[in-house]
């Protein structure tokens, strides 16, 4: 799919959840920002960015912390917010004098209302992809969709992108709205606020934030000196036309992409669109949960079978399996552009150099060289 | 137990199963017979699979080798390879175990019907082949000639023997049982299954193959089938996956674009054919866990 499209598509689900609301922009004065930030915890569980070390987590904000807007981006992605690492789905007792001995209780979870305060336009569009998974026609992950539901998402902008930054030729931005709720963008001693949905709307009502403001001009200016700051590309444009079997075939190519991995699973870790997840009992005592994990694909066991014979038995195969389901089979699969919004985590924090930068424009010398023919 | 709203199915959680049969059947395998208390049956399919929980030790997934033409009961074959499989092998009779599903999609009646078919196991690939087997021998007249080949590693190894001496007396079956090693009791078949499969006369217009077996038998079952004439559109495939979810969310048993436990188990062959990894697995096991 080429770029347009994927603009084409952005915009059609932007508009979709615009639908109800008129879009606004809000002036929050920096000196007001506490101040709202505690309205906000009488209606929501707040979360930002926290230093600790020399990187930025997502971390709840208690009572008196602000969230801390001084970072390109986190360490690790914005997707446990929705999707934990580790999440608990059922417990149950393994003592037969009980009555309910054997029987799966789901497990009491707080779903009530949490705000994400400066997630990035990446991470934001990111959950967007993971929500293609998750909610699906057939099935609906009931724990994934309500953790997002009960989940506000208030982005900001980014001004000073990182060198490993791709996001504008991955069909997302530095100031790119998708999955956002409300865009804040820094303004000196003020931010001011992008309000994208019925949900940001009633965020900023909370918070006390509505004095409106003429600020389109800071958005418009700040999206073209940000996208101008990104260096960084990928060609993604004839991926879709790249013939699978000869992508898949190649095994020189692979081979030399999967020389230096050590299948650590460091890339699916922190990648925002990684969705895999295992499913595993835990027992202590005579009390047993049922939780799922964050899995990769990295990893041999993930698909070895129970008679020993595993289909994906190489590190070769491997490799090669997470950048085609990211740069290809997603792809043809959803119509939505690629399985990547660019963030770059797994460039910077890849212990061998291996980058998905290089990996998808090889890919993507697969296409069509005609443009047209790839549309026709 | 709770439940929870707004979600029309919700895939995760198991239902209790009792169970009334607890069976050896050989040195590796055992024979579940289980109910669902308060549900007349499980509504399934033959060819799907259910997940099955074991509270403590955890969850896999296991064909259902029974049809659903069989009353209000359904079966599973188990064989021992992991924990929680050990721990099946040591339930007893009246213990509750938990079952998720019915999943994925089973065998392809509709094009099934009328049809000579040839139905083609090896190892415990007979356990969900039984289910379809079952499900014909109940409706025989909408079926045309029915051949069954299924190869073992040994007389000792082979399941279902029951079922296989009451279908080698049927005129309207054809079986052919056949085994890698004999043993001194042995009196029938020896060799791979893909020598009997070579001899057969078919008339491959009206016929459809199914194949369910280690992965070497899935490549040597093809050439067979495709020496008589069959085509990728008239061979079918079950594919074994390590499946976690069985809903399509967890991504263990990703083929491409696929999600084999919704979009299969069961595949027409044509459908696999550019999903090159599916083949690849079908190469005899070599260069494995590097």
């Amino acid at each position: 799919m080429d770029s347009h499209r994927i603009n084409q598509l952005t915009h059609q689900r932007i508009n979709q959840s615009r639908r109800d609301t008129d879009m606004k922009i809000v002036a929050i004065d920096k000196k007001d920002w506490e101040k709202g930030l505690d309205r906000l915890r009488e209606a929501y569980r707040l979360i930002g960015p926290v230093k600790e070390d020399r990187y930025h987590y997502f971390r709840e904000l208690p009572q008196g912390q602000a969230p801390d807007f001084d970072f390109f981006n986190t360490r690790i992605s914005a997707k446990e917010i929705v999707y934990p690492q580790s999440e608990d789905l059922f417990e149950y007792t393994l003592d037969e004098t009980k009555e309910d001995y054997h029987l799966l209780k789901e497990v009491e979870k707080d779903y009530s209302p949490k705000a994400v305060l400066g997630i990035r336009p990446c991470d934001a569009k990111a959950v967007e992809l993971v929500k293609l998974n998750f909610d699906t026609d057939d099935y609906k992950d009931p724990y994934w969709l309500r953790a997002w539901e009960a989940t506000t998402f208030v982005g900001l902008a980014c001004d000073s992108p990182c060198s490993t930054c791709f996001c504008t030729t991955a069909g997302c931005g530095p100031y790119h709205e998708e999955g956002l709720d409300v865009l804040l963008a820094d303004d000196g001693d003020r931010y001011v606020a992008k309000v994208l949905t019925e949900k940001g709307e009633n965020f900023m009502k909370a918070a006390g934030w509505t004095e409106g403001a003429e600020a389109e001009a800071r958005f418009e200016s700040g999206k073209s000196a940000a996208e101008e700051k990104i260096v960084s590309t990928v060609s993604t444009e004839k991926l879709r036309s790249a013939d699978t079997l000869a992508l898949h075939g190649n095994e020189e190519m692979w081979e030399d992409i999967s020389f230096s991995c050590i299948n650590c699973g460091t890339c699916t870790f922190v990648c925002p669109t990684c969705w895999c997840f295992d499913i595993q009992d835990e027992v202590h005592g005579k009390q047993g949960r049922r939780m799922r994990n964050w899995d990769s694909c990295m990893f041999p066991i993930f698909t070895v079978h129970t008679t020993g014979h595993n289909p994906r038995g190489t590190k070769l195969q491997r490799v090669r399996q997470r950048f085609m389901h990211k740069l290809k089979y997603f792809v043809d699969k959803y119509d939505a552009g690629i399985m990547c919004v660019g963030c770059g985590r797994c460039v910077q924090q890849c212990p061998v150099n291996i980058d998905i930068r290089r990996v998808c424009d090889l890919m993507d010398r697969y296409g069509a060289t005609d443009a047209c023919a790839v549309e026709g | 137990m709770k439940e929870p709203t707004g979600y029309e199915k919700l895939g995760y959680v198991p239902e209790i199963a009792h169970v009334l049969k607890a069976v050896p059947m050989t040195e590796q395998e055992i024979f579940l017979d289980l109910r669902l208390p308060g549900k007349t049956e499980l509504g399934h399919a033959p060819g799907q699979f259910v997940q099955v929980s074991l509270m403590g030790i955890g969850e896999v997934p296991i064909s259902i080798c029974s049809s659903p033409t069989r009353g209000d009961t359904f079966q599973l074959c188990i064989r021992e390879a992991g924990t929680v499989t050990h721990g099946l092998h040591r339930i007893a009779r009246y213990a509750q175990l938990g079952i998720r599903g019915p999943f994925g999609k089973g065998f392809p009646l509709a094009e099934l019907f009328g049809r000579d078919l040839v139905l083609v196991a090896g190892g415990l690939g007979i356990a969900p082949l039984r289910s379809l087997i079952t499900y014909i021998l109940d409706r025989r007249e909408d079926f045309g000639r029915l051949i069954v080949i299924y190869g073992g590693k040994n007389p000792r190894t082979l399941l279902f023997k029951e079922d296989l001496a009451d279908w080698d007396k049927r005129s309207d079956v054809e079986l052919i049982v056949t085994v890698d090693r004999g043993d001194e009791t042995w009196q029938g078949r020896t060799g791979v299954a893909t020598e009997p499969l070579a001899e057969l006369d078919l008339q491959a217009v009206n016929t459809r193959a199914v194949v369910i077996g280690p992965p070497v038998l899935y490549r040597f079952a093809a050439m067979a089938l495709f020496e008589h004439g069959l085509t990728p559109e008239t061979i079918f495939f079950s594919l074994e996956r390590n499946f976690h979810c069985g809903i399509g969310k967890c991504g263990h048993c990703q083929l491409n674009d696929l999600y084999v436990c919704q979009d299969g188990p069961v595949f027409r062959l044509a459908r696999l054919l550019d999903r090159i990894e599916a083949v690849e697995a079908w190469a005899p096991e070599e260069d494995q866990d590097r």
